[in-house]
């Protein structure tokens, strides 16, 4: 569905990412998962067209998006959830909500709402108030909720568990699932935290340098001790 | 019976310098407020809308309604240009607007100055007047109160209610983010300047019948807009409202016991003392109120 081809980009004169090679198949959960400042992000913002790629392509469901602009791979289906939430802070939860319309627009197809809120209880009791004065897990779920009002074909989280108490990001990963399973929604996790890795990841790649250096099964993802060599300093 | 009439007539006086400080600034503060652009050839976009409207009336013999309307479409369109050539490149930084749109004020200035000379014949105000006392009233006047109150509705409404205020809202707040979410936030910005833009040529054009039309007359404007917006704050709506009103009392009060000229140097008063007291305006002061009722 998604693949990069010695994928460079970065920030101004800096390469973040080295030549990044992957792929994800329809229906997948792939993991990204590296330390701090490795290029996981950049490696995301680069997906979802937020920054240039300087070489190397990105070709989605048979397209060649490398030079599209991000609105636009929004319209093809793929959808973002940033890191640190990003929720629109003065828009209320369901306005925010509504800014996911926008991701694929399918004719004739209604965005379903309920099935947002039976998600996230929270967001339909809060749907009227201003999404910056919830707490961090509020901001999180509203932060994925908020996507799945379009028809999003592949999501990009971004260390969707930074900043939320861990059994929220249990729940988080829970909810992870079943969006996967019930939506049939493609998902790429870019991830630090182990137990949120371990608990979605159907096979995940490892990223040190703004490079991929391993590719891992299932099964080697709950092989704590490894992939712990990956994300420690 | 006189002091009902004085009372009146102050409100009249208070009601026109509102209007006008609201209807001034409400273009700028919409650029400002959703860009981080400041417009200073803002007074010129009115002036040509003047300028179009006089033309046409005087010129061509079209109706005046017409001629406002023909006024607003040109400024609008002359802001689209401006936004497609120059405002663009400029989007995120706000410093350096100040100084490229300055240049843009100056340029149009000058260019009318050498295209029509130093002034043009003015048109009269319609719809007349009537007494209500010893004191005469504008319809006219009056009749721009209501359409200033008509355009802060509308806006509120086309903000809240519609999916381009919606997308507008949330590029002011994170472009990148709207971005990602399908926003083409280069269209939403030239929309916004071009509605910004289509606002300073309507009200030039209303304001035309009651100004002399000179290259210049832009300046007349931008000093109210620039202190209404710089008193109102980022928020464009419920800070251009409560700056205008609050502005236009005092501006109101001192016209009536000491003249314009006093009234239009009380407001620049107030401005400097609004910026020690309040740095964010009226904008910073309704958020921090609406927090503190939430915490509650």
């Amino acid at each position: 569905m998604l693949s990069t081809e010695n994928l460079v980009s970065g920030y101004e004169k800096v390469n973040v990412l080295q030549g990044v090679s992957m792929e994800i198949h329809r229906g997948e959960i792939v993991s990204v998962m590296g330390r701090n400042g490795v290029g996981k992000s950049t490696f995301v913002k680069t997906l979802c067209g937020l920054l240039p790629a300087d070489s190397g392509s990105i070709t989605f469901c048979g397209e060649d998006i490398t030079k599209m602009k991000s609105y636009e791979r929004a319209w093809k289906g793929i959808s973002y959830v940033p890191q640190g939430h990003m929720v629109f802070p003065k828009l209320t939860v369901e306005e925010n909500l509504q800014m996911g319309e926008s991701i694929h627009p399918v004719k004739g197809k209604k965005p379903d709402y309920d099935l947002v809120y039976e998600y996230f209880p929270r967001l339909k009791e809060r749907r009227n108030q201003e999404a910056g004065t919830m707490s961090g897990g509020e901001q999180a779920m509203l932060s994925i909720g908020r996507v799945l009002t379009g028809n999003s074909e592949l999501m990009l989280l971004d260390e969707p568990s930074e900043g939320v108490q861990p059994n929220i990001v249990t729940a988080i990963g829970d909810i992870i699932l079943r969006i996967n399973k019930e939506l049939n929604l493609t998902v790429l996790l870019v991830e630090q935290h182990i137990g949120l890795l371990q608990q979605v990841s159907g096979r995940a790649y490892a990223m040190d340098k703004g490079r991929i250096i391993d590719s891992l099964t299932r099964e080697e993802c709950l092989d704590y001790d490894r992939i712990r060599t990956y994300l420690s300093v | 019976m006189q002091v009902g009439y004085d009372v009146i007539y102050f409100i009249y006086q208070f009601l026109v310098s509102t209007s006008f400080l609201i209807l001034a600034a409400l273009g700028m503060a919409i650029i400002y407020g959703m860009m981080d652009i400041t417009n200073m050839a803002q007074g010129e976009f009115m002036m040509l809308g003047a300028y179009t409207t006089v033309l046409l009336v005087n010129r061509a013999g079209c109706p005046f309604v017409l001629a406002v309307l023909c006024g607003t479409v040109v400024t609008a369109l002359f802001g689209g240009l401006c936004d497609r050539l120059i405002i663009r490149r400029l989007y995120g930084r706000t410093l350096d607007s100040i100084v490229v749109t300055w240049g843009i004020s100056i340029i149009l200035q000058q260019l009318i100055y050498i295209l029509f000379g130093p002034d043009l014949e003015g048109i009269s105000t319609p719809f007349g007047s009537f007494k209500i006392g010893s004191v005469s009233y504008s319809v006219y006047r009056i009749m721009l109160i209501g359409i200033a109150v008509v355009l802060v509705l509308g806006f509120y409404l086309l903000f809240k209610l519609t999916k381009f205020g919606l997308h507008s809202r949330a590029t002011m707040q994170n472009r990148e983010i709207a971005s990602a979410f399908g926003v083409n936030t280069y269209k939403i910005n030239s929309l916004t300047f071009m509605l910004g833009s289509a606002l300073a040529g309507l009200v030039g054009s209303l304001y035309a019948p009651l100004m002399g039309i000179t290259p210049t007359m832009g300046t007349n404007f931008l000093t109210e807009s620039f202190v209404t917006v710089v008193v109102g704050g980022a928020n464009p709506l419920a800070g251009t409202v409560l700056a205008g009103t609050g502005l236009g009392l005092v501006e109101g009060t001192l016209s009536i016991f000491y003249g314009t000229f006093i009234g239009r140097i009380g407001i620049l008063l107030i401005a400097i003392l609004s910026i020690r007291v309040l740095p964010n305006g009226f904008s910073g002061l309704v958020e921090r109120n609406s927090i503190r009722r939430k915490r509650r």
